[in-house]
């Protein structure tokens, strides 16, 4: 059986694997990346719509394209990877980690100083949403449908309802217009929408289907394939209102309903998850709870760029090729209710924190918004927004170490919508 | 005035275009390609355009493509049925021309992936 040493392995060879692996190699570690699908570049693949890479490369490409930079850049150095290759446990050996992995050529292990989840997320399915009735083929998420139009070739519908106003929804209901699908149109229970703004009008308004807010599908219909579904109106509490219910005839109900990150694996080393994210509790080099174990790209928070995806990404690479342990010196980032969610959520006062990337996204739509930061009380940073929306994500660029952080401070972002000038 | 949502990038600027006799005045954009969207979008709207092309090849049945320029609005559909008239018969790679010139309109449709070059598994 093999049983091979790495400075770094990373599990995932989507845009957050690709570029974890190649920093990790640039610092000088020796890196054996691990791929479940036969090919790299992960979800970019069939994300053959454009729109990625403005702020790395400054151009709009299309994922394929994203995606094969970093894969020339990977093999140009020649850095190790398998694919076709599922990890099926990890364990903490000694001072690192045991990856099991099993493949056509059977089970193989390798040793690894520091690891690199680079997982990505899954899409939320039609069982968690709640969706009631019967259950005949024709109702899958918005990536299978990706799957099947943009790898396959294979046109999945004739004539679909959109659930959810995620952007893969979105940039769906264009997709399959543009082949000749009929999109009935996107409902949505939530009374905003989830995806860009852009992708409303390039995807939705540039081809006339219609967008319904505060709607949503109560009920599908069918034996074999789907045939109908019922869609009702809903409420403040996205509770449906009885006596609106209508009933649509169409072959596929199509789901957009969010993203979750992947962190099994991270769960059964007894990495520790923010309920907020649904990723790992991180610090500012990435690492999670668990002393050598890294966490980047979606599955350490939902992105909506992969631009940020890589960057984040490169971060965790780095931190794990120059990981030795040491002694942590913590201090947690507290965030107001009007923050969705911020990364990291520690920082760790024993390593450099003058560069720290800060992730966040606003609780709800808010103009002229205001984020500051104080320590023990005292505001030492702050920032205005002319317009913030949970779909759109920000990022920050903060020097913490300037900040005289110890570990008994008490750090607190505050985001105090519709402040006055002052 | 017109209210428009700019597309170019995911800040999605709301554009005011109001028109002064002969010219027309943007606000609301960030950047500069925001006044040049909005110009073209009241005079000569524009869009790229992604899609796939299917191929000979069992293992990879259709090779992602897209037009190497912004075509016209109008004309997408028209694009759409040229490319799902296309097949692919050699293992071009991404930015190779799949379509010359398609439809007279000055943009190529180009592949975007180095699919048909890769072999399932190559890098294990």
């Amino acid at each position: 059986m093999k049983n091979e040493s790495y400075d770094v392995v990373v599990i995932g060879g989507g845009p957050a694997g690709l570029a974890a692996a190649i920093s990790a190699h640039d610092s000088g570690a020796k890196v054996l990346l691990l791929e479940r699908e036969a090919r790299l570049g992960g979800i970019l693949k069939q994300c053959i719509h454009d729109g990625f890479g403005l702020i790395r490369f400054g151009e709009k490409l299309s994922g394929p394209e994203y995606a094969e930079r970093y894969i020339d850049e990977f093999h140009a150095r020649q850095i190790a990877a398998v694919t076709l290759t599922f990890v099926t446990k990890i364990e903490k050996t000694g001072s690192g980690f045991t990856v099991h992995t099993v493949s056509r050529n059977g089970v193989a292990r390798y040793r690894a100083a520091a690891l690199v989840l680079a997982t990505g997320c899954r899409e939320r399915t039609a069982k968690q949403v709640f969706i009631h009735g019967t259950r005949p083929a024709g109702v899958f998420t918005a990536g299978t449908a990706q799957h099947f139009t943009n790898l396959l070739g294979e046109l999945p519908t004739k004539r679909c309802v959109i659930l959810g106003s995620g952007d893969i929804g979105l940039i769906m209901a264009r997709r399959l217009t543009l082949e000749g699908a009929e999109v009935l149109g996107v409902y949505e229970a939530k009374p905003t929408p989830s995806g860009l703004t852009r992708n409303l009008h390039q995807c939705l308004y540039d081809y006339d289907i219609p967008l319904y807010l505060s709607h949503t599908v109560t009920r599908v219909f069918g034996t074999d394939r789907l045939e109908s579904v019922e869609i009702s109106e809903v409420d403040e509490h996205m509770t449906p209102i009885p006596g609106t219910e209508q009933r649509l005839d169409c072959d596929a109900l199509i789901l957009s309903v969010g993203l979750i990150p992947e962190n099994e694996l991270a769960e059964s080393l007894g990495v520790k998850l923010d309920p907020k994210t649904k990723g790992p509790v991180c610090d500012g080099q990435n690492m999670t709870s668990v002393d050598g174990v890294f966490s980047c790209g979606n599955a350490l928070h939902v992105n909506d760029l992969v631009d940020y995806v890589s960057e984040n990404a490169a971060v965790a690479g780095a931190a794990a090729a120059a990981y030795k342990p040491q002694k942590r010196k913590p201090v947690e980032i507290h965030i107001s209710d009007t923050l969705l969610y911020m990364v990291p959520q520690q920082l760790d006062l024993a390593r450099n924190n003058n560069k720290t990337a800060v992730y966040f996204r606003a609780r709800g739509d808010y103009n002229n918004s205001r984020l500051a930061l104080t320590v023990d009380g005292k505001e030492v940073f702050s920032r205005r927004y002319a317009f913030l929306r949970p779909p759109e994500m920000e990022k920050l660029e903060l020097d913490f170490d300037g900040m005289g952080l110890t570990e008994t401070s008490d750090v607190q972002f505050k985001l105090e919508p519709q402040t006055e000038k002052g | 005035m017109t209210e428009l949502t700019c597309i170019v990038c995911p800040r999605s600027c709301k554009l005011q275009i109001s028109a002064d006799k002969e010219t027309l005045i943007v606000t609301g954009n960030a950047c500069k390609r925001g006044a040049v969207f909005a110009q073209n979008e009241m005079t000569d709207p524009r869009r790229t355009l992604c899609s796939t092309v299917a191929t000979v090849f069992p293992e990879a049945p259709v090779l992602p493509v897209r037009v190497s320029d912004e075509i016209p609005k109008a004309k997408i559909f028209d694009v759409m049925r040229e490319i799902n008239r296309t097949v692919v018969k050699t293992r071009i790679g991404r930015g190779d021309v799949v379509i010359k010139n398609v439809l007279g309109l000055g943009a190529d449709v180009i592949a975007t992936s180095d699919l048909l070059k890769e072999k399932a598994g190559e890098t294990s």
